[in-house]
């Protein structure tokens, strides 16, 4: 990975103070050595009008990856960087910063000791980063460097010239032009490199702050992009370190199948969450099902993918409730919905009323027989429809109890939704949004099938035109009188 | 329940019947000569005596107050004799009930018969032969008063104790005389072997029956080959005929052509013939009407009805102990085994108590866990079709419920059956459920794959699945995998050859020629390595095959999956064109004739790599490539340029230029591996050169599969048929012929009009092969220079494989089924740009490959598994339980770079 500082000078400041700045010599190619390689700094020129300082780092590619995979002696727990391919050998990251903070760290802090006014002189500064990875695109780039008093020029640069199709990648071109004191230069790209990179190499310790505090006071306080620059540099400690293993076996098996471990693992939605933010459908669907549970007088209920659990959590605030048992595939949401109800401080009595465990309607199983009350809101939608006839003898087949509340998106509202293009499902993940025509013929044939009578209910407003966003069915089970006198044996 | 007694004196000889497994209890006062009765009629070794257990607790014989330990240790090894079927008498006085209710608690527990033989002696010869003992010289006489008190008190209740066979001797020269007589139990037909037709459930269904015994060759009840028929009962109720099988039944039996085991309708019409009260339902009261209208003609044949299912006995033994026949299944443990608990079991399975959604028992699958030698055939629950299970039959497929009456021949194995005519009765349930697995019995569950699992399979043994890989595995199994029915196989991971120790070689075809040597396998066939995406094909001849032979729901004719069971495409349509591809191929090529199948599961591989691993191209591989590519031309200017100015950056700038070669390298690498796919007007690298056809522009693909290959490599299934073991030159020699009928169909169709530019893309990608002679220094040779040359032009790299494909070692060891070796160029795409470094690779050569080689071939023999099972028409539930397992040994933690 590679950087230019390069500035202009006059004859009462030649550009060559740029030497006394950096405390490194113009003439003199330096090697130093840092924790992943070594970093070298020479000029590929140096004159009273011009000279540039480059900064040359040589990763080992090899003590990277060996170095990530050993968790246990704080390597850092990104999947990417756990492989031989990676671009950090070439492309400005944390390793980049970590690189100027060490190398530079007297021009950092704004020390000269040979010329000490030198470094409080803001000068014609240019700075080429010729592959910075940047999350967030150009337009990001010029969001985080144009307030600092840069001119930015960000070019992306092309995937594959190959196959133009595949588009630009993430990395651009940068180009900073300013007055700047040079330290400011230093710190801003100390800072903000590993910001635009979004995936720091090393585990975030509680020292970062402190580092961060450091090298961004007197511009990071009045940065209109303080959030994302704070909650980026600190690499969303919380998320990176509590996932980390239990993401490992699922990234495997997408490894094996030469897919990305996202594609697999998306149980859990980071960005997102789960929540819709400006209209609290959730809210609504949530009461709608509460409602139902609540008129059927169920009191042993089953939340049928539960993912993050937020109906267990509203379902144990009502005491009529006395068992809830939340049952996801996902083994990672399941941690999740144990972290969100705060199982582990739960008193006793709170904690013997609520189970979670990891189940898979594809299959019957043993475990979901005996309850009152089954509830799959917003499940049937994530399974291919082929695989749904499966689910249906788990659940009304072989679980079978005397209620079940079943939701899905309405696909006639979507056209509803602003934000939604047309022809797209709500969530990449659903492999299909049913019409309420649709949703009521699937449930009739299901109640007729298995003995059930279904009723329907509207969730959210009910538009006249296209009805609701949500569609709920409670089905109830018609009892068969049938006994089995085979059961009389032989005297 | 035979009791035999004689008054005394009168002088015949006794013959004493003991039937062959049973626990005989010999009774008599102390003096009256049980042991000496015991030695004369039994071996030593089946004679456990009170006196022999004293002695071994207490080393006394005599001693009264060891007496409990000694009975304890008595009824231990009686337990343990008859656990392994050992007939076993036991030598007590046993003149007390509570010693004798003890004795018939443990032959209950072992489901064997209690016989009591009583000596029932004169009080003066007791004294007399007491008195004849050293030890016992000094007994008093009132102790052999109170045994011939308590013992006369016990005489007519024993059998109300449970005792099945009670002999009672009286006097010293009847017991002398007597004579023990061992019987077969009445279940015991090992002597028969048959050959044998074995027939299901029947439910009055009199013309179906007809039918079946006519389609097994039965003359009026005789097959001119002497065959016997054997019924596994349910003869009767619901169907229109119950007197009519009745008496073609009843007919069989009585002239040797047939045996019949109850089940439980009969056992219920039983009752009911003896004037018990029961509820006419479940079909009694169709039988009841049939059987009164019977009796307007033949008014006797009731009553021969009532003695024909009195004498049924509950389960046979057949064939030298190979063959059991019961109607509701019966574990091992049960099998030759009398008592009212496998009679019980024999009749009606084992029910969990619970009822399901149609509110009949829920049956506990006992043969699920049945792992016994001889074969169970049985009946009960219907089935939509019969399947082995574990060495268990089921011959229940409905006929009354409209379904097939179904027959097994033995030893042959071979189903024969017959449709329902009609649904005679309406069932209470369906009886299959569409859910996956439902087909055969019972649909997937969850305790078949979760928690740590132990598959037990028949090239490897058991395989253990640990839990955690299970749950990741269930997550990717359920969310994302296509329909487990069409899942009837996942590939197993290869490991790569050895590390080489090369100059500038990781891997080097060398190493895998040695080790397949080292294994005693001469004959390998190395082959080319296409770089794509694993996929697996099920190819149906059509959509009509794929839903009869799996199940197969909304008119997919098969499906196309990648190595974690993953639809290859998002698009069905696209499934279905290369679906219908290979099926055309197939006909074109006679496979389906000549395998003897209407569908082919076959391992192949997807071209360019980049239809399916775009994501990861983009955000990876090509992503180092642009990343490299822009950074290297400043850096090495820059360096120029300080080099120029004579600042020495010697050194700094040739590794520099050397890395920029390389990372370049890496970027022409993974170029190789992608190209664009569904342009009409664009075929694949080298299309042109190899099918000599031009696509114009504005070609119309006729199936949207252009510039998409697929080479297959491997036939794995058929109908009925493992391939996995098919030698691999056969198998390419097989998939040669498809690649061979595409090409002409294609070349017809492309040069078909000149006028309208069609052009139909050449799906099948031939496999370059070379076979090695392991032995052969000059065959090694040339086999390293084929890949020498093979991977110089651009190649990933190759597999070796056993020419035989699955050999075990001479010591017995499975053989890796392949090993790879991937070209030196292909490597910088898994290690890195830079691994060719000098550095880079000696300390990459430190890999372990182990636990990568374990777990292929733990992958490999549960992969070979599961086409055994679905080969042997096991249920669903077989069959995903090993495919399962392959998916969840892929999730366990190992190097991904190998």
């Amino acid at each position: 990975m590679f950087l230019t500082i390069s500035t202009t000078g006059t004859a009462g400041s030649p550009a060559t103070d740029l030497g006394f700045l950096l405390h490194k010599h113009p003439d003199k190619a330096q090697r130093f050595s840092t924790s992943h390689g070594t970093a070298h700094v020479l000029y590929p020129e140096a004159g009273a009008e011009r000279c540039t300082a480059a900064l040359l780092l040589e990763i080992d590619p090899v003590a990277l990856v060996r170095k990530a995979k050993d968790r246990s002696r704080g390597g850092a727990p990104d999947s990417a960087l756990a492989q031989y391919v990676n671009d950090r050998p070439y492309a400005a990251s944390s390793l980049l910063a970590v690189a100027i903070g060490g190398v530079f760290s007297t021009a950092l802090k704004g020390r000269c000791d040979a010329r000490p006014e030198l470094p409080g002189i803001a000068r014609p500064l240019r700075v080429e980063v010729p592959v910075l990875p940047a999350r967030g695109g150009a337009a990001l780039v010029e969001r985080l460097f144009a307030p600092l008093g840069w001119t930015v020029t960000a070019e992306p640069v092309v995937l594959d010239e190959k196959f133009p199709q595949w588009g630009d990648s993430r990395y651009v071109r940068l180009v900073l032009e300013g007055e700047q004191r040079l330290a400011d230069a230093l710190r801003h790209l100390y800072v903000l490199l590993p910001v635009l990179d979004d995936s720091k190499h090393y585990w975030v310790a509680p020292d970062e702050v402190e580092k961060l505090l450091r090298a961004g006071e007197g511009w990071l306080e009045d940065h209109p992009e303080q959030r994302l620059i704070t909650g980026r540099y600190l690499g969303r400690r919380w998320s990176l370190t509590r996932d980390a293993l239990e993401r490992l076996a699922l990234a495997r098996l997408a490894e094996a199948d030469d897919t990305e471990a996202e594609a697999l693992d998306n149980a859990v939605d980071e960005e997102t969450d789960t929540e819709e933010r400006p209209v609290p459908l959730a809210v609504q669907r949530r009461a709608a099902i509460l409602d139902a549970l609540r008129a059927a007088g169920a009191a042993r209920v089953l939340d049928l993918g539960c993912g993050q659990g937020q109906l267990v959590g509203e379902l144990l605030k009502d005491p009529r409730f006395t068992e809830v048992a939340g049952v996801d595939v996902s083994t990672r949401a399941l941690k999740e919905a144990a972290r969100r109800l705060r199982l582990d401080r739960m008193t006793e009595r709170q904690a013997a009323r609520v189970t979670l465990f990891q189940g898979s309607l594809a299959y019957t199983d043993r475990r979901l027989a005996g309850y009152d009350a089954a509830v799959l809101s917003e499940v049937i939608e994530h399974l291919d429809l082929p695989r749904l006839p499966a689910l249906e003898h788990a659940v009304f087949g072989a679980a079978r109890p005397a209620t079940v509340v079943v939701t899905t998106p309405n696909a006639e509202y979507n056209v509803r939704w602003e934000t939604l293009p047309a022809g797209h499902v709500r969530h990449a993940d659903h492999r299909f949004e049913w019409t309420r025509e649709e949703f009521r013929t699937w449930a009739a044939e299901v109640a007729e099938r298995y003995g059930y009578e279904v009723v329907f209910a509207p969730v959210g407003p009910d538009d006249p035109e296209v009805g609701p966003p949500t569609q709920l069915g409670v089905f109830t089970r018609t009892e068969r009188t049938e006994k089995e006198p085979e059961q009389e044996k032989a005297a | 329940m035979t009791s035999t007694a004689t008054t005394a004196g009168a002088q015949v000889k006794r013959t004493l019947a003991v039937t062959d497994l049973s626990l005989v209890v010999l009774i008599g006062a102390t003096g009256s000569g049980k042991s000496t009765f015991a030695r004369r009629h039994f071996k030593p070794t089946e004679v456990i005596s009170s006196d022999f257990c004293r002695g071994l607790v207490a080393d006394d014989e005599n001693d009264q107050s060891a007496s409990g330990d000694a009975f304890d240790v008595l009824h231990y090894i009686a337990g343990k004799r008859l656990a392994a079927g050992r007939l076993t008498v036991v030598d007590a006085t046993n003149v007390q009930s509570e010693a004798r209710r003890q004795l018939v608690r443990v032959a209950r527990e072992h489901d064997v018969l209690p016989i009591a033989i009583v000596l029932d002696l004169p009080e003066d010869v007791c004294a007399a032969r007491n008195a004849g003992r050293a030890d016992r010289a000094g007994l008093p006489r009132h102790v052999i008063q109170r045994h011939r008190r308590e013992l006369r008190r016990s005489l007519r209740g024993l059998e109300r104790e449970g005792f099945r066979k009670v002999h009672v001797l009286r006097s010293a020269e009847e017991a002398d005389s007597a004579e023990v007589v061992l019987e077969r139990r009445y279940n015991d037909l090992r002597h028969l072997t048959g050959p044998f037709d074995i027939i299901g459930d029947i439910h009055g269904c009199s013309s179906e029956l007809e039918t079946l015994l006519a389609k097994l060759g039965y003359e009026d009840g005789v097959h001119p080959a002497g065959r016997t028929a054997v019924f596994v009962g349910d003869l009767v109720d619901r169907g229109p005929d119950s007197p009519g099988v009745l008496r073609r039944v009843m007919g069989m039996v009585a002239s040797g052509n047939a045996l019949c085991v109850p089940g439980n309708h009969e056992n219920k019409l039983g009752r009911w013939l003896h004037g018990k009260k029961v509820q006419h339902t479940h079909g009694l009261a169709e039988t009841i009407e049939q059987l009164e209208r019977a009796d307007a003609e033949d008014p006797a044949f009731r009553e021969r009805v009532r003695e024909f299912v009195d004498g049924l006995v509950s389960h046979y033994v057949l064939d030298e102990g190979k063959l059991v026949v019961c109607h509701a299944g019966l574990p091992e443990k049960y099998h030759g085994r009398t008592s009212g608990r496998v009679r019980s079991h024999a009749l009606y399975g084992d029910t969990t108590g619970e009822t399901d959604e149609f509110g009949l028992p829920v049956r506990y699958p006992w043969a699920e866990d049945y792992r016994g030698r001889a074969a169970v055939v049985y009946g009960h629950t219907p089935n939509p079709s019969a399947t082995w299970l574990n060495n268990t039959i089921c011959l229940d497929t409905g006929a009354v419920f409209g379904g097939k009456m179904t027959a097994l021949r033995w030893p042959e194995r071979e189903l024969v059956d017959v449709p329902a005519e009609r649904v005679w009765y309406e069932p209470a349930r369906p009886l299959a459920s569409d859910a996956p697995g439902g087909e055969d019995g019972r649909p997937l569950d969850l305790a078949d794959v979760t928690g740590r699992r132990v598959v037990e399979t028949r090239h490897m043994g058991r395989v253990a699945v640990k839990e955690e890989n299970a749950a990741a595995a269930l997550e990717v199994m359920s969310r994302f995998a296509v329909d487990p029915r069409l899942l009837p196989y996942l590939p197993p991971t290869m490991a790569p050859c050895a590390t080489s120790q090369e100059e500038g070689y990781l891997e080097h075809p060398a190493e895998a020629f040695a080790a397949y040597r080292a294994d005693g396998v001469r004959q390998v066939v190395c082959e080319e390595k296409h770089m794509g995406s694993r996929a697996v094909a099920l190819v149906c001849r059509d959509a009509d095959v794929a839903r009869e032979r799996f199940g197969a729901t909304g008119g997919v004719s098969g499906a196309l999956y990648t190595r974690t069971g993953r639809p290859f495409f998002d698009d069905p349509e696209m499934t279905e064109r290369v679906l219908r591809r290979l099926s055309t191929t197939a006909r074109s090529a006679g496979l389906w004739e000549e395998l003897e199948t209407d569908w082919l599961l076959l391992d192949a591989e997807l071209m360019p790599w980049s239809l399916k691993a775009q994501g990861l191209l983009r955000h990876q591989y090509a992503a180092v490539g642009a990343a490299s590519g822009a950074v290297f031309p400043p850096a090495l200017a820059a360096l120029e340029s300080a080099a120029e100015r004579g600042v020495d950056v010697s050194g700094l700038l040739d590794r520099q230029r050397e890395r920029a070669a390389d990372a370049a390298a890496f970027t022409e690498a993974y170029r190789r591996y992608c190209w664009t796919t569904g342009d009409s007007a664009q075929g694949w690298p080298g299309e042109q050169e190899e099918t000599q056809s031009l696509r114009r522009v504005g070609s119309k693909g006729t199936d949207g599969l252009d510039g998409i290959r697929m080479a297959p490599f491997q036939i794995l299934a058929v109908q009925g048929r493992s391939l996995a073991a098919l030698p691999h030159d056969q198998q390419l020699a097989l998939i040669d012929r498809m690649i061979e009928a595409e090409m002409h169909g294609t070349e017809a169709n492309n040069g078909l009009c000149a006028y309208i530019p069609v052009h139909m893309n050449r799906l099948l990608a031939p496999t370059r092969r070379l076979v090695v002679d392991t032995e052969d220094e000059a065959s090694v040779a040339a086999g390293v220079r084929w890949w020498l040359d093979l991977t110089g032009a651009g190649g990933e790299g190759m597999v070796v494989k056993p020419l035989q494909a699955l050999v075990r070692t001479g010591g017995g060891r499975l053989v890796q089924p392949g090993v790879k070796c991937r070209g030196r160029e292909y490597l910088r795409i898994i290690y890195g740009p830079e691994y060719t470094r000098p550095d880079n690779l000696s300390r990459l050569r430190a890999r372990h490959l182990g636990h990568k080689r374990s777990l292929a071939l733990r992958e490999y023999a549960l992969g070979l598994e599961a086409l055994d099972r679905l080969a042997e028409g096991e249920p669903l539930w077989r069959v995903h339980e090993a495919v399962f397992g392959v998916l969840a040994l892929e999730s366990e933690p190992v190097d991904p770079r190998l």
